[in-house]
């Protein structure tokens, strides 16, 4: 197995464009796993560790190197609720956000948030230079996305104006380090307008459009519009059932939890 | 004769202390060897085919692909077996490699041994198998009709006629829980040059190996010594053979040292699990409260082979109603065969799948009589002198279900959630819960497990202690699993020598004859008997050969005066005694399930307080108040330790663990999915011991492994459904249970 070391970008997208598919390695908490059960055999390792500019936070720039011990201090609000939840302490000091984009699990902790605050995902090539794409094109199905073989994803762009007013919770079996059967993200902005986001009931981060739409229309809602809310949200997401849980367990967890989160944001 | 101002000192570390393990310090220092880290040199590793289908007939197999691949020396399948084609813990039932037919998911076909383990990976994949796949048979009830069974055991005891006023009848379901150590499978084999071998392997029961791998290699008895190893954990997994006659047979194959270490995957499909279990139960009580009559079904999935079903189902049967007095009981029980994964031996061995449904039936009753849940047990108290629920065996040892009930209803309630920190919320670090969407619910467990083993075993355990001017050494074959054997055998020792320095010595085969097995909550009791009985002994050989009256380690003493030192008394060696200690002769039962099977009984009272988020499923296990019956207490911590951890197993049984099996297919065979209580999981945990002395054993201590696990479970089960308000009938309880969702 070879090993490429870059310590700046540029080195890091001369090699990827030299070997087009090399594996891209940040803190190895999904590519080692994938190593060790034999599921993987990397001829190619690009580490991306030592690439200093991946691992830098500047305004509204999350650098994809930046790790979640580093996120759990986030003033983003619901990233840090979420960060913490990622694994152990010692995967959170590894694990990075970019890796997270990267390997585009529907179960990624990160992915909701990313796509109710409508950040867009970078990513940078040697020839083509950088792309910038909404969560909705760069993630394409389990465990797809959109990045090209000479890409590196650099990082995750937020909009101008984040809301501060923003809630993410993580259903799991366990109390900690667990994968998620139903994630969720809330955020609401000044003008009552909210975005509501998903993880883990469908193949890509799914945004609740019909169930915002309707706080769109209910700013201040009743009990019965909640209720809607959750009916709404229960119908726009299409989980499945698999070893973690069942497709209806999802669907009605998804819209329970949406409604605690909008209730959390209505109350702040 | 010497006479001499010498004044005998103050022995540390005896009975009723907690001396640090001589195991500890290497242990949290990464410094103890386990049996993964066992290393030879020059030894080659090894990598296991293993069936990808629950069920296939084999219709080829080409090694030679394999053996092409540069670095592999040997493989070998069911055709080089040199001896008795099968092995098992009972019956030799299960084929050293499947030959012809695979009859589960993950059944080893060929072992490959090379230069290092990424090679022995690639000729394992080079091996050209052609499969047949076959139907499994996957449902343990379409077992059963299909006569596919490996045990039927019926309790017919009393009049089937008598009713009572009132009745309850409930359906359970308990899944496969897995014993998931810590530590991997690992061995290593060393060839001794004259055709035999040296195995260190991971084992519970070092004999038990021996006695079924010796016979598969065709070789005499002493040829192949099986050593005791470190391992991290075990709670059942290591009582059957895994990769230990496939490690022989690579060693003597190719003449080297050979290693094999299995990885989670692997492990998760490499060693035995719990049996799951179907049962139907009907109780009925009096109006006073009294139990008259329990009928029930038991299935329980022995899975592919035999490994321990028969033992597993007779305890399930026996076991099935739990600590109480009733006289009409009729139990129809069976372990069946599948193509599911193997089942055998776990923590409770039987009675841990009954808890569950028993005391779900004491509470039906107990509310259908508007008696409080506690008191009902209380008023049916199964105690020293009754006979026993099931058998009708007269239980001559103690039985204090009674005073753990009282003790139990004596320990202060925790207080109502005040916090609304979500590390003490149901959802956890997730923050998916508010406290004010929170339920909060209260259950009971009270269950009896036999000690040792049962039903005509020839039980025993030998040791042998050697007296020298250094000290003493205790020779066994014991496995120490991490349980704190080490600390509890140094202790009775000590307290019966007067000696300081104790060590064990951890024997082969050849050395000392067998302990047992370190299971069925047996090894305090038996080899800890074993030892008490051996230095009590040897003491007294020592004072009558010197007329003394006491021993210590400055020799031995008349009335206060020394008369020889330990060096004169040793004469230049040692003082050696060997002994094998039995417990009280058990016998098999008739056809009724009726005799006297067991050799002492222990109970375990278990008060659960949870906090449940309805709406989404999710549960908090706050606190465990747990009264068990100890015999006497030899090692506080190490006893409190035994407590606290098999009640987060049972815990984990009750909310959490589960191998989820799709037509014989694992699909959780990893930490990421089979899920462990973690501390943040774990519930706070009070613990008072009650003090009866057993008929037997040093002390009167009685083993105290399996009770914690049996009880706490079902006291956890109970409390969700007290929380909800509805019956739940299926263990672990998962989220979308609790909410009713399919």
């Amino acid at each position: 197995m070879e090993i490429t070391r870059p310590t700046s970008l540029v080195e890091a997208l001369e090699a990827r464009a030299e070997d087009p598919g090399a594996d891209l390695l940040a803190g190895g908490t999904d590519l080692m796993v994938e190593v060790n059960f034999g599921h993987s055999r990397p001829e190619h390792v690009i580490a991306l560790r030592r690439i200093a500019e991946l691992a830098q936070i500047d305004g509204n720039r999350i650098g994809a190197g930046v790790t979640w011990a580093r996120l759990e201090k986030s003033d983003h609000r619901a990233l840090a609720q979420l960060a913490r939840t990622v694994g152990s302490p010692q995967i959170r000091a590894a694990g990075t956000i970019g890796g997270n984009i990267g390997t585009a699990s529907p179960a990624g902790d990160g992915l909701p948030w990313l796509a109710a605050v409508e950040a867009e995902i970078e990513v940078t090539s040697k020839d083509r230079g950088v792309r910038r794409l909404p969560c909705s094109e760069f993630f394409t199905g389990v465990k797809r996305n959109a990045l090209a073989p000479d890409e590196v994803i650099t990082a995750a762009i937020l909009p101008e104006n984040v809301p501060t007013n923003q809630e993410f919770a993580k259903i799991g079996q366990r109390s900690a380090m667990v994968i998620s059967t139903v994630s969720a993200c809330v955020v609401r902005d000044d003008d009552g307008t909210v975005r509501v986001a998903l993880g883990s009931v469908a193949p890509t981060p799914l945004r609740a459009t019909r169930a915002e739409a309707l706080i769109a229309e209910n700013p201040d809602p009743s009990e019965a519009v909640l209720a809607e809310f959750v009916r709404t949200v229960s119908a726009e997401v299409s989980p499945i059932t698999d070893h973690r849980s069942t497709e209806s367990y999802r669907r009605h967890a998804a819209g329970v939890l949406a409604r605690r989160l909008l209730e959390r944001c209505l109350a702040r | 004769m010497t006479t001499s101002p010498v004044t005998r000192k103050r022995i540390r570390g005896g009975i009723g202390e907690s001396p640090l393990r001589p195991d500890g310090i290497p242990k949290v220092t990464g410094n103890f060897a386990y049996a993964s880290d066992l290393h030879a040199e020059g030894m080659l590793w090894a990598a296991t085919l293993r069936s990808p289908h629950p069920r296939a007939r084999i219709t080829k197999l080409d090694t030679a692909p394999a053996l092409a691949v540069g670095g592999v020396v040997a493989v070998l399948t069911q055709d080089d077996v040199p001896g008795r084609p099968g092995f098992g813990m009972h019956v030799p039932d299960q084929p050293v490699f499947a030959a012809g037919e695979c009859n589960y998911w993950g059944e080893p076909i060929a072992v490959v041994a090379a230069s290092d383990l990424e090679t022995a990976k690639l000729g394992v994949a080079a091996i050209v198998v052609e499969y047949e796949v076959l139907e499994p048979l996957t449902d343990m009830e379409e077992a059963d009709a299909a006569d596919s069974q490996t045990r039927r055991m019926k309790i017919r005891r009393g009049d089937r006629t008598v009713s009572g006023a009132v009745s309850v009848e409930g359906y359970y379901e308990v899944g496969q829980q897995d014993q998931a150590p810590l530590g991997n499978e690992a061995g290593l084999a060393i060839p001794d040059g004259d055709g035999g071998v040296d195995l260190y392997a991971v084992s519970q029961w070092v004999h038990s190996d021996h006695w079924q791998i010796y016979p598969c290699l065709n070789l005499e008895p002493e040829q192949i010594r099986c050593h005791p190893v470190g391992m991290g954990g075990a709670f059942g997994s290591r009582e059957d053979v895994s990769m230990h006659i496939h490690l022989c047979m690579l060693a003597l194959r190719t003449g080297r040292p050979v290693k094999m270490m299995f990885d989670r995957a692997e492990s998760f499909v490499g060693h035995v699990h719990r049996h799951p279990a179907r049962m139907w139960y009907r109780h009925e009580a009096d109006a006073d409260g009294k139990l008259v009559k329990v009928e029930a079904r038991l299935i329980l999935d022995g899975g592919a082979y035999e490994s321990s079903s028969n033992a597993v189902i007779a305890n399930a049967a026996y076991f099935a109603m739990g600590p109480y007095l009733c006289d009409n009981v009729f139990i129809d029980s069976v372990a069946v065969k599948t193509n599911n994964p193997p089942a055998g031996a776990m923590r409770g061995f039987g009675g841990v799948q009954t808890a569950f449904g028993h005391e779900a039936q004491m509470d039906r009753l107990a509310d259908e009589l508007s008696i409080d849940r506690l008191e009902f047990r209380r008023r049916n108290a199964l105690g020293q002198g009754d006979p026993m629920n099931s058998s009708g065996q007269i239980i001559e040892g103690s039985l204090p279900t009674a005073e753990l009930i009282d003790e139990l209803a004596s320990m202060p309630i925790v207080e109502p959630l005040a916090s609304d920190d979500p590390r003490h919320l149901p959802g956890g670090t997730g923050l998916t819960t508010n406290p004010d969407h929170v339920k909060r619910g209260m259950g009971y467990g009270v269950t009896i497990k036999n000690l040792a083993f049962s039903e005509a075993f020839d039980d025993y355990s030998d040791v042998r202690i050697s007296l020298s001017p250094i000290g003493v050494e205790v020779y066994t074959a014991a496995a120490e699993v991490g349980q704190g054997m080490v600390t509890i055998i140094q202790q009775l020792a000590r307290e019966v020598l007067k000696i300081e320095q104790v060590a064990v010595v951890w024997s082969d085969t050849n050395v000392i004859g067998s302990a047992g097995s370190t299971s069925a909550s047996r090894q305090t009791q038996m080899t800890g008997g074993a030892t008490y009985q051996c230095a009590v002994e040897l003491r007294q050989q020592i004072l009558d050969e010197f007329g003394g009256d006491d021993l210590s380690s400055e020799g031995v003493w008349r009335d206060g005066d020394l008369l020889v030192t330990l060096a004169e008394v040793c004469g230049g060696g040692a003082k050696e005694h060997e002994i094998r200690y039995r417990h009280p002769e058990t016998f098999a039962t008739d056809e009724n399930g009726q005799g006297d099977p067991h050799p002492a009984f222990a109970v375990a009272a278990h008060r659960a307080v949870v906090d449940v988020d309805p709406e989404l499923g999710l549960v908090r296990v706050v606190q465990l108040d747990t009264v068990q019956d100890v015999g006497k207490v030899l090692n506080p911590v190490a006893a409190l330790g035994q407590i606290e951890g098999g009640a987060l197993q049972g815990v984990g049984m009750a909310v959490l663990e589960e191998l989820v099996v799709d037509k014989g297919v694992i699909k959780n065979p990893n930490f990421t999915d089979y899920l462990l209580p973690t501390f943040l999981d774990a519930p706070h945990i009070e613990v008072r011991f009650v003090e009866e002395p057993e008929r037997w054993g040093p002390l009167g201590a009685k083993g105290i492994g399996e009770p914690p696990t049996i009880s706490a479970g079902p006291a956890v089960y109970a409390a969700i459904q007290d929380a909800i308000g509805r019956h739940l009938h299926r263990v672990p309880v998962l989220p979308q249970h609790i909410v009713g969702s399919s």
